[in-house]
């Protein structure tokens, strides 16, 4: 079927299947392929995308429930004040390692600071645990987050535990 | 040599499809004015070295420079740590810097990422390649003012002659310079360590941004025209084979283009991961390939491995350890009488099990045959010297007509020291005569990989009166095929305690395994470490010693053992029992271990050290366990001694910190489970890798002991499992001593 979404501000048009995940319609259709295929059960995280701002697992959304939505991804996440913080704090701390989840990565951390400016730990893990990284980066996204955020980013759990 | 062959040779840029010649390609940057500079000779001249610095360093006009990194980049950090090491000795502006990454290319010697033998290997020559070009670039300063080189200096990008005053920048020199031939790499002068500009500094990844701005750099993001895309069906018991496949009715969906059947390589070629039997599915859209998937019935063959499952292979350990070993690996003194003489004996058996790599990015590559027969690769891969061998193995055809382009890696851990996803492109695209994107589904990657072998020891150790170790056995149980140990099975002579203990005897028994194993991040380390630590830290409880002090004890004075033989050429350095000291010593002092009695009733501590890949690491994990015995790690304390230069601090950190999570995550949930010579899991529900909210505080300390820097991807992971499971019997005197921990053994009520 053809279908119209709105992806990064643009209107598009894509022929698809209606059970066809949003995930390949954005990787294979569109070339946007910044977003990633992990697992295709929302287990990894690494195909986050923004609908209409919250953070989605694309490999589980059917491009047929998409509708009007606004599509955000990791190759216009930029565009916005606190994921063009978060993509600076990423880089200022180096926290990629292979760095395939870091899209995923990138679309949570955004996802939360929009919505919630100042996290602590428990909020940052609360809206990070659904995205794996393998090479175990954990340590400097926290970090990145709260940079972002404009929080000191020492690593304070253990004095309070 | 075979530099002026490949030189040569079509190439095919990976955006455009564009065929033209390297020679062609060069001569039209040139001629447009512009783009190279200290670049490939053609003269008949040319040396061997005139073409390796060419082969890394271009220089353009306007100053900028552009390095080749040699070896694949897997989220290890080699694509900006090789460059930084060239770029320092060629004396130019980071700022400056653009990184490419190299083809496979004879020129560049072994291209890998595995052992962490990137530095090491490298460390020297990558440096000697920044220093020659330097040279080249001050002589053609010196020659242009008439004036001896010895009197010019550099300094980022730009050649001086101080008694003058004059200057020259790379770019403008560029040109003459590549007409100069390079000097004997071994002749150049290095730079003392105070004269880093570069090594040293905090430096981000070269691709970084690129990935944040989700350009497509990995495997899985290539894209060629005219590509389709396929997926590849295989036994889900190892080694079965296609009897049949309802092939029509696949045909006929909607999308696909193409399924057929490929025949393997061979019986073994299941365990050594080559080419197996399976089922192509071809289609215009990846997601048509998967719906296909579903409906895709196959009949395979029985094969040997359905007689195997985790539960069976747990009852032979059993039964092979009341046995005779099957083979002696080592055996020092006279243990049995040592044994009968102790003061006190301890027996212990510990068990781990199998483990997927579960890279994030499932295998891929993509493949196109090209019209003179010429095959090219595109893939994620640590290993395509290999990877081009088996290609062209699998397709009968010469492995010099193989082009293998590596993409970004997303994560490797060992997995893609393996090419088997390369084969199987390579075919499927030779079959369909089309260019071909073959992409795993998760399933298949967790089912089809070559595991961390499990295994099983039995210990038994005597403590002489001063709870000193004097004699020390174990059988290990492992596994293995027509009595040859599986990949990455092996327990080597010489691991500690064996040279420490003067009356020792490793034997071992194998178990039949006919699914494949291979290495995975810390090949060995990564499973004997959790054994041989933490039975080492039961001893030091029974025989009333600090841990600490007993390792102490155990290495004694500082002394350093014969030096290895060389690796791919390159000098290693030797054992030294100082260097165990200096990490034991700084790791008990950071964390606080002299005081670690003091914690809070049901709060431990645990040290472990482990020797790997020439690093020497020390780790303290502090944990408790809650009510119903989920362990709560509170923080991790390492400290690791890489040599006296850490190259790029950036990587050096995030290497330690992520391969000590990569351990715990081991400790606390990882396991593979064969049933009738399948894998169950199949996804991260049941393979749970760990995740934010367990990844405690970490403190890594780096120890700059006087010594050659060596690498980082591996040595910091095998004490932190040891570490934790020792920890916790401090919490609440239980004893871990199977993998991955079982929470209901920790619970505070459990006897």
């Amino acid at each position: 079927m053809r279908l119209s979404i709105l992806v990064n501000g643009i209107q598009r048009t894509v022929e698809a299947d209606a059970d066809t995940p949003l995930l390949w319609v954005l990787r294979d259709e569109l070339h946007l392929s910044g977003t990633k295929y992990g697992c295709g059960i929302a287990a990894c995280g690494a195909c986050t995308v923004h609908l209409n701002g919250e953070p989605v697992r694309a490999c589980v959304t059917p491009i047929s429930a998409v509708g009007s939505a606004a599509i955000v991804t990791i190759e216009g996440i930029g565009a916005s004040e606190w994921g063009r913080k978060v993509k600076s704090a990423w880089l200022e701390l180096d926290v990629m390692q292979c760095g395939y989840c870091q899209a995923g990565q990138v679309m949570s951390a955004t996802a939360l600071l929009a919505k919630n400016p100042r996290p602590t730990d428990q909020d940052i893990d609360a809206a990070m645990n659904g995205n794996i990284c393998r090479c175990c980066t954990y340590t400097r996204i926290r970090a990145a987050i709260k940079q972002a955020a404009g929080l000191p980013t020492a690593d304070t759990r253990e004095v309070q535990s | 040599m075979t530099r002026e062959k490949s030189a040569e040779d079509p190439v095919v840029s990976a955006s455009g499809g564009l065929r033209i010649s390297r020679r062609a390609f060069l001569a039209t940057g040139l001629a447009v004015g512009g783009g190279l500079l200290l670049t490939l000779r053609f003269s008949e001249t040319a040396s061997a070295q005139d073409a390796l610095i060419a082969a890394y360093v271009k220089i353009a006009p306007d100053g900028i420079v552009t390095l080749t990194a040699k070896n694949p980049e897997i989220g290890q950090g080699m694509k900006t740590t090789l460059p930084m090491l060239i770029a320092d000795e060629l004396d130019v502006d980071w700022q400056n810097v653009r990184v490419e990454q190299a083809m496979l290319d004879p020129i560049y010697g072994p291209q890998f990422a595995g052992g962490s033998l990137g530095t090491p290997l490298n460390w020297i020559p990558m440096q000697q390649v920044g220093a020659a070009a330097r040279q080249m670039l001050i002589s053609a300063a010196a020659r242009t003012w008439g004036v001896p080189p010895a009197q010019c200096m550099t300094r980022q990008g730009v050649v001086r002659h101080p008694q003058s005053g004059r200057t020259l920048t790379y770019g403008a020199l560029a040109e003459k310079a590549a007409a100069l031939h390079a000097p004997d790499l071994a002749s150049v002068t290095l730079k003392s360590p105070n004269e880093y500009t570069i090594i040293g500094k905090f430096t981000g990844g070269v691709d970084s941004a690129r990935v944040l701005d989700g350009e497509p750099l990995f495997g899985i993001d290539v894209s060629l025209p005219q590509m389709s895309y396929a997926v590849y069906e295989k036994s889900p018991v190892f080694g079965g084979r296609v009897v049949r496949a309802n092939l029509e009715e696949i045909k006929a969906m909607p999308g696909v283009r193409d399924a057929f059947i490929l025949r393997g390589a061979g019986a073994d070629a299941a365990v050594k991961m080559g080419l197996v039997d399976g089922v192509a599915i071809i289609a215009d859209k990846w997601w048509d390939t998967q719906k296909a998937l579903q409906k895709l019935r196959v009949e395979w063959s029985p094969s040997a491995a359905r007689a195997q499952s985790t539960a069976a292979f747990e009852q032979q350990a059993t039964q092979l350890a009341r046995e005779a070993p099957h083979a002696l690996i080592r055996r020092d003194g006279n243990l049995d009488a040592a044994l009968r003489g102790a003061h006190r004996r301890v027996s212990a058996s510990y068990a781990y099990p199998f483990l997927a790599h579960a890279t994030l990015e499932p295998q891929n590559c993509t493949a196109r045959i090209n019209r003179d027969g010429s095959v090219e690769i595109w893939a994620p891969t640590q290993n395509p010297g290999p990877g081009a061998q088996l290609v062209a193995r699998t397709l009968g055809i010469d492995a010099a007509k193989i082009r293998v382009h590596m993409t970004r890696v997303g994560g490797g851990f060992g997995r893609r020291l393996n090419n088997d996803y390369m084969a199987e492109a390579a075919m499927i695209a030779r079959w369909l005569g089309r260019p071909v994107k073959l992409l795993w589904n998760r399933p298949q990657d967790i089912q089809h990989d070559a595991y961390r072998p499990g295994g099983f020891h039995h210990f038994t150790a005597g403590l002489d009166a001063a709870g000193n170790p004097v004699a020390f056995r174990d059988h290990f149980i492992t596994f293995g095929r027509s009595g040859h140990v599986a990949a990455a099975a092996d327990l080597p002579a010489d691991h500690f305690p064996a040279g420490f203990v003067p009356n020792l005897e490793y034997a071992q028994s194998l178990i039949q395994l006919d699914a494949p194993t291979g290495p995975m991040r810390n090949p060995g380390g990564n499973a004997l470490a959790f054994a041989f630590e933490s039975f080492l830290d039961e001893l030091a409880h029974a025989g009333g010693r600090d841990p600490l002090e007993l390792r102490l004890e155990l290495y004694g004075p500082p002394r350093v053992f014969p030096p290895p033989p060389p690796r791919f050429g390159v000098k290693v350095p030797p054992f030294d029992t100082g260097r165990v000291r200096g990490v034991l010593e700084l790791v008990a002092q950071k964390s606080g271990w002299a005081q670690r009695q003091a914690l809070p009733s049901g709060t431990g501590m645990g040290l472990a050290f482990y020797y790997s890949h020439f690093g020497y690491v020390a780790e303290v994990v502090k944990a408790s366990v809650d009510r119903d015995g989920v362990p709560k790690v509170h923080k991790i304390w390492a400290a690791v001694d890489i040599g006296r230069q850490i190259i790029n601090p950036a990587g050096a950190y995030n290497q330690a910190q992520g391969a000590i999570l990569d351990g715990l995550g081991q400790a606390l949930h990882l396991f593979i489970t064969l049933e009738n010579g399948r894998v169950v899991q199949n996804n991260f529900d049941a393979y749970r890798l760990l995740r934010m909210h367990e990844a405690p505080p970490l403190e890594v300390h780096f120890l700059r002991s006087n010594n050659d820097p060596t690498g980082l991807g591996e040595p910091a992971l095998p004490p932190v499992l040891p570490a934790l499971c020792n920890a916790l019997f401090m919490a609440t005197g239980k004893r871990i001593r199977t993998l991955p921990i079982d929470p209901q053994a920790l619970r505070p009520s459990a006897a």
